[in-house]
């Protein structure tokens, strides 16, 4: 039986693996081989001169690198604080209206995020939805809330609160009420019991969630250019902008592969530390 | 451990007001989209439906619905039999790699999905693929395998081995306890794993932005629109799609609630 099973295993992961191989990790590979050729060339048959990273470190692209790090980063800490109170509530609180919360929060998934966040333009914007009815009742409107950087990382909370919310509640509903009861009974304050027992236990929710936001916010790109204008230039759209205008494939290359190394870094240190059996729930 | 009342009435209210701001911006878009002004402004005076005819009858809209509709079919027929076999590879037997494999598939769903597909315009250009939309498809695949892949693998997590065992035990080959017994057990996994990858790649944007070529499919058509300047077209088109996406839903669900008034009125 076990030899039946490794036998099996093996042959079943063969699609997904070679899938995955010929679409992800090749090419990944002609990236990185690609941010190493001289600028302007449109195929890889030069000699390596690693020329594109040094216009990336001269041409002023790590002030976009930091911007949307730093955007990143105010989304995940943002989200992280929006998320845990109803993460909390889906896991320990709500009976019924965590279906009706979980699916109302899956279809908005379905849903193109360029039409939400084109939606978000719409209410938003002067004349928009918002602001023309606080005209049209009160007066006063909303003036200058698009093109801004507050409005980006917005966008960013708004595109990416299912990444954090379902990581989160699953997280959250893997501490056992016993611990939280006992600490109580112990004499613990509610601020005792989120520091000390809700956060750490949940740990494995919070990373993933964390991990998630962050990762995708770095890497996103509508965002800054539907709510933000040309506030500031976030690296994807650097990337995009060498690829098209700039029809510089290795300068764009050079730009991903930044991307590509801190993603891999912080996916794969962090995939490695989770042990999936135990989050998804497997049995025997 | 029983949680205030109060508390409990402030979660409600906070998880309702996640809800109304999550569906406030398609709110926007709706009116928009039924407004008969060339240039928005709210509030709406006048509503019409002019836009949705001329949407309608646009060969441009209906050229990207079909581009769409046949990338979101076959990324959703390939996903769904290449997350079948990996779900159980996943979840299901022991073997050697399992752990690493696992690691391996959860990977690209942590990429930024515009970096994975200009990687792949790469990768096509240096193999001498010309980009069209058969390309996205594998851009989405990318992306939507691992996902129909992790949903059919929790069904995978909850079904007793044991079932698998006594088939083989009876006598069935690989085969038929596949056919007969593993496929059953985990159709509702399918199933919903089918309608995530039909319903990501007809929304997705990002994946397809570098990797159509000539072709283009209606979110790239909408992103384009919207940058360029404002269109009564775009919340037109928009709704359209989020209409479209609604229907094929409450077909899904429909459909298994109708087999089964079907199969309790023949018993009875």
């Amino acid at each position: 039986m076990d030899a039946l099973q490794r036998r099996l295993g093996t042959l079943y992961a063969v699609p997904a693996v070679a899938l995955l191989v010929l679409s992800f990790v090749a090419p990944l590979l002609v990236v990185a081989a690609f941010s190493t050729m001289p600028q302007g060339v449109f195929s890889l048959l030069h000699l390596p001169d690693f020329s594109a990273y040094g216009t990336l470190v001269t041409q002023g692209y790590w002030q976009s690198l930091l911007w949307s790090l730093f955007m990143a980063f105010a989304a995940t800490v943002i989200l992280f604080v929006i998320s845990w109170p109803l993460a909390f509530g889906m896991a320990k609180v709500f009976k019924r209206f965590t279906l009706v919360l979980t699916i109302g929060v899956v279809l908005t998934l379905f849903v193109s995020e360029n039409i939400r966040l084109f939606g978000w333009v719409l209410t938003l914007m002067k004349g928009g939805l918002i602001d023309g009815y606080l005209r049209a009742w009160f007066g006063g409107g909303l003036e200058g809330a698009l093109y801004n950087v507050p409005v980006i990382i917005f966008g960013l909370v708004y595109v990416y609160l299912p990444f954090m919310l379902f990581p989160l509640a699953q997280g959250i509903a893997m501490v056992p009420d016993d611990a939280r009861q006992a600490a109580r009974d112990l004499g613990a304050s509610r601020w005792q019991i989120l520091t000390e027992i809700d956060l750490p236990l949940s740990a494995p929710g919070i990373v993933v969630g964390s991990l998630f936001t962050f990762v995708l916010a770095t890497g996103a790109l509508a965002e800054a250019k539907l709510l933000g204008g040309s506030a500031v230039i976030v690296m994807a759209a650097e990337v995009e902008t060498a690829f098209t205008y700039g029809q510089d494939w290795p300068l764009g290359s050079a730009l991903s592969m930044t991307l590509i190394a801190i993603v891999a870094v912080l996916a794969i240190f962090t995939i490695a530390r989770i042990d999936l059996d135990s989050i998804m729930g497997r049995r025997g | 451990m029983k949680t205030g009342r109060f508390l409990t009435a402030a979660l409600y209210l906070y998880g309702i007001a996640i809800l109304v701001a999550l569906y406030l911006p398609l709110l926007s878009v709706g009116f928009a989209s039924i407004s008969k002004s060339r240039y928005l402004s709210f509030p709406v005076r006048r509503y019409a439906f002019e836009w949705y005819g001329e949407a309608l009858s646009s060969g441009t809209v209906a050229d990207l619905v079909v581009t769409s509709l046949i990338t979101a079919a076959l990324v959703t027929l390939v996903s769904v039999v290449v997350g079948f076999f990996g779900a159980l590879a996943f979840a299901r037997y022991s073997w050697r790699y399992r752990k690493l494999f696992q690691k391996f598939v959860l990977l690209p769903i942590f990429f930024p999905q515009t970096v994975l597909g200009l990687a792949l315009l790469m990768w096509f250009n240096a193999i001498g693929i010309v980009p069209s939309w058969k390309t996205a498809v594998v851009a989405h695949l990318v992306w939507i395998t691992p996902i129909t892949t992790l949903i059919i693998a929790i069904r995978a997590y909850s079904f007793d081995p044991a079932l698998e065992e006594a088939a083989r035990d009876m006598g069935c080959t690989t085969l038929q306890t596949l056919k007969e017994v593993t496929l059953p057990l985990l159709a509702p996994g399918i199933v919903s794993a089918g309608l995530f990858a039909f319903l990501l790649s007809w929304g997705n944007f990002p994946l397809s932005l570098f990797t159509t070529g000539a072709d283009s499919t209606l979110p790239e058509w909408l992103y384009a629109k919207m940058v360029s300047g404002y269109s009564p077209l775009v919340p037109t088109v928009g709704m359209l799609s989020v209409f479209a996406s609604a229907l094929l839903l409450l077909i899904a669900i429909a459909i298994p609630f109708l087999i089964n008034r079907a199969r309790s009125t023949e018993s009875a």
